[in-house]
């Protein structure tokens, strides 16, 4: 392959905006997420570790299930014993929990959130409705499977599932992460064209970039 | 003592102030979880934050400024911190303490909040320059009493040089600025509230309304540059409160002890007040303790220190 | 309330009237005359507080019914006064002049049941709905599940408990049969 041709491939894998206003496709980053590879198996454990005891989740509540981590936060259930502090802003956020039923338009903001966050990051699924679309299984306006906008590392089950169970799942989010099964952003870069497919499929009116760093 | 012995003791003597700023900041938060009914994080958990946002695979800049802005604010931290001697009478713990070096030391506390606010204003996220605003605004407010208690101190012992400083107040602990000029001492420990930012002055972070103000755009290597500094800020400005006002430390373990209880004063403070609104606070500064500080001039240059 | 009742009916044509509670009424008008009852209603007998604004789709006579729900701080009396508009040919007079918030109702009703307020500010503007292309879905010849099904994927494996039936099945085997709750009594 000459440069010309890799030049040539190089332009087809930028995205295209098209939900973009022409004039404002300039302004906005065209290159698509790529994957990083993870350190060598010592270090990188060792990083995990600090990582899984500094969870930094983001304080977007995008649903009901916001309501469960307000006593996670208070004395009662206390989550900053465990390392996990709430972040108001993507980020510097590196947990994202989506808090129950996601409605189209929260989808949309899940989105552009879930890629601002620096990775490695996670995404905690909380509720039924993230599974399988819960009660609102057949609601024109909620969706059903979580997975197939983001990737998803822990789900928990409940309607709505009590503090409790919530700091079982960051226990588990915990264990995944220190074993080095938490490659969600990864994943995230290799089937982004998958996961794009989806969520244009919902989201109408596209009016952002296609990527938003 | 060559360059590089300098240089050598300087690295010990950072390396020791940031953990130990940090440690400081691990142990306050405990401490308000403790108020608050909570078992709190792990004293050790600012170095498991700073080496989780360190190791972020991905980065996002904004540009060469956003870059700058924490590098700024680390020059500030260290700059501070380098002028000011730790232990009188160390070599390790001297730093590059000169002539005059109180007025650097001054220089640099500003220094560091004006280099943020080049770097996060380039970040382009509205409540960044909201923060910056809001955080320029108070510092300018608690430096009026805090240069004004530091004018008295320099009248008191007609130095510029903080080694001075802290050589006239040895001897007993009666020779403390503490004693011989309460009134500066009240006005500084007022605006200490305002610089350490705890509860009542914290509005420039406003995690609820402003999310953590000026530093929202900065991410994984950035923020753990900004941590770092703040343990390390923390620090250098609790030894120059100590060295200015507490006759010094002679030793380490006496330095961490003084330095301890001096910031325990803010966080006491902090943990029992709720927070002023932006204008309420910078009102706050340029009222009562700006007259105390005004009112410490007059006692030590007027009066001659006697009551 | 009587009184005002009595009043109205001289006043308007006033298709049926309900009390349901003692602070709980209920009156239906023509739509022709709506507007002018509200600002009598506003403006003379201290039914300052719109409290909300909503529709029910009836689609057996083929209508929707409006529901504008007034409140008077001074007597904390509620009135709803309803009104019936074609279903077909959804239309309604705005009300945004009476009350300013009204704007906000009646972009949420052109969104989710398709009545147009012509006049009302912002009203072609989404409210919930971002991009919505199927017909308004809370019409109820929308089929919601058949719209889910096309639309978001289905995770296999899903069934559907009675959730009494299943409680009672899990949890409470050994245990003596409850009474349970008599809702006849209230």
């Amino acid at each position: 392959m000459n440069k010309k041709h890799i030049n040539e491939i190089e332009d087809q894998m930028k995205l295209a905006n098209e939900g973009l206003p022409e004039k404002e496709r300039g302004l906005f980053a065209d290159a698509r997420p790529t994957t990083v590879d993870a350190f060598n198996k010592y270090y990188e454990g060792f990083l995990n570790w600090a990582r899984s005891r500094s969870l930094w989740m983001l304080a977007f509540g995008t649903g009901c299930g916001a309501t469960e981590l307000r006593p996670l936060m208070t004395s009662r259930y206390d989550m900053s014993r465990y390392g996990i502090a709430p972040r108001p802003t993507p980020r510097q956020a590196s947990v994202f929990i989506i808090g129950g039923y996601a409605s189209i338009k929260t989808i949309k903001r899940i989105v552009r959130s879930y890629e601002q966050m620096q990775g490695p990051k996670y995404v905690i699924a909380l509720g039924s409705c993230t599974i399988n679309g819960g009660m609102y299984f057949d609601s024109y306006n909620t969706i059903n499977r979580l997975d197939y906008y983001i990737p998803v590392d822990v789900y928990i089950a409940g309607c709505m599932p009590r503090p409790e169970a919530l700091i079982a799942g960051f226990n588990r989010l915990k264990e995944k992460i220190r074993a080095g099964e938490c490659e969600g952003m990864n994943e995230y870069a290799e089937k982004f064209d998958w996961f794009k497919k989806n969520q244009k499929q919902i989201i109408k009116n596209w009016n952002m970039p296609d990527y938003n760093w | 003592m060559s360059i590089w012995t300098q240089v050598l003791y300087a690295a010990i003597s950072v390396t020791v102030a940031t953990v130990y700023g940090l440690t400081l900041g691990g142990i306050v938060r405990k401490l308000y979880a403790r108020v608050h009914g909570r078992f709190g994080p792990p004293v050790w958990q600012p170095f498991l934050d700073i080496i989780q946002t360190s190791s972020r695979r991905v980065s996002v800049s904004h540009g060469n400024m956003f870059l700058l802005g924490p590098v700024f604010r680390m020059a500030g931290g260290l700059g501070t911190y380098l002028f000011i001697p730790v232990i009188f009478g160390s070599a390790v713990f001297g730093n590059f303490s000169m002539a005059g070096d109180l007025l650097l030391v001054m220089y640099f506390v500003f220094f560091g909040q004006l280099g943020m606010a080049l770097g996060a204003g380039q970040g382009g996220h509205p409540y960044s320059p909201l923060g910056i605003a809001r955080g320029l605004a108070q510092m300018s407010a608690f430096e009026v009493p805090f240069t004004l208690a530091v004018i008295a101190v320099a009248i008191q012992y007609h130095s510029l040089n903080i080694t001075s400083i802290v050589a006239a107040q040895q001897g007993s602990f009666l020779n403390w600025t503490l004693f011989t000029n309460p009134l500066a001492v009240i006005a500084a420990m007022i605006s200490m509230l305002g610089m350490n930012m705890h509860s009542p002055f914290s509005i420039v972070m406003a995690p609820q309304e402003i999310p953590i103000g000026p530093p929202v755009e900065m991410n994984s290597g950035f923020l753990s540059i900004l941590q770092t500094n703040r343990g390390l800020f923390a620090a250098a400005k609790l030894v120059l409160f100590m060295n200015l006002f507490f006759g010094g430390a002679t030793n380490l373990l006496e330095m961490i002890a003084k330095t301890f209880f001096i910031y325990m004063f803010s966080v006491f403070v902090g943990a029992a007040y709720p927070r002023f609104r932006p204008e309420q606070s910078f009102r706050f500064f340029l009222k009562w303790p700006t007259i105390i500080g005004v009112l410490s001039i007059i006692y030590i240059a007027y009066l001659g220190g006697v009551l | 309330m009587e009184q005002l009742i009595k009043k109205l009916k001289g006043m308007v044509h006033l298709r049926a009237y309900r009390k349901q509670r003692d602070d709980l009424h209920f009156i239906m008008v023509d739509k022709p005359q709506l507007e002018m009852i509200l600002a009598h209603l506003k403006n003379n007998e201290g039914f300052t507080h719109l409290a909300f604004l909503q529709a029910v789709d009836l689609i057996e006579d083929g209508k929707f019914q409006l529901t504008y729900m007034l409140y008077n701080y001074s007597t904390s009396v509620n009135l709803g006064v309803n009104v019936l508009i074609d279903r077909d040919d959804a239309e309604m007079n705005s009300i945004h002049k009476l009350w300013a918030h009204g704007w906000q109702y009646q972009r949420e009703l052109h969104e989710l049941y398709g009545i147009d307020f012509p006049g009302s500010p912002r009203v072609e503007e989404s409210f919930v709905l971002e991009g919505w292309e199927e017909m308004p879905p809370m019409r109820r010849d929308f089929d919601t599940l058949e719209y889910s099904d096309k639309t978001f994927y289905q995770r296999p494996g899903r069934s559907t408990n009675d959730p009494a039936e299943y409680m009672k099945e899990k949890m409470y085997k050994n245990y003596p049969p409850s009474p349970g709750i008599r809702r006849d009594d209230e």
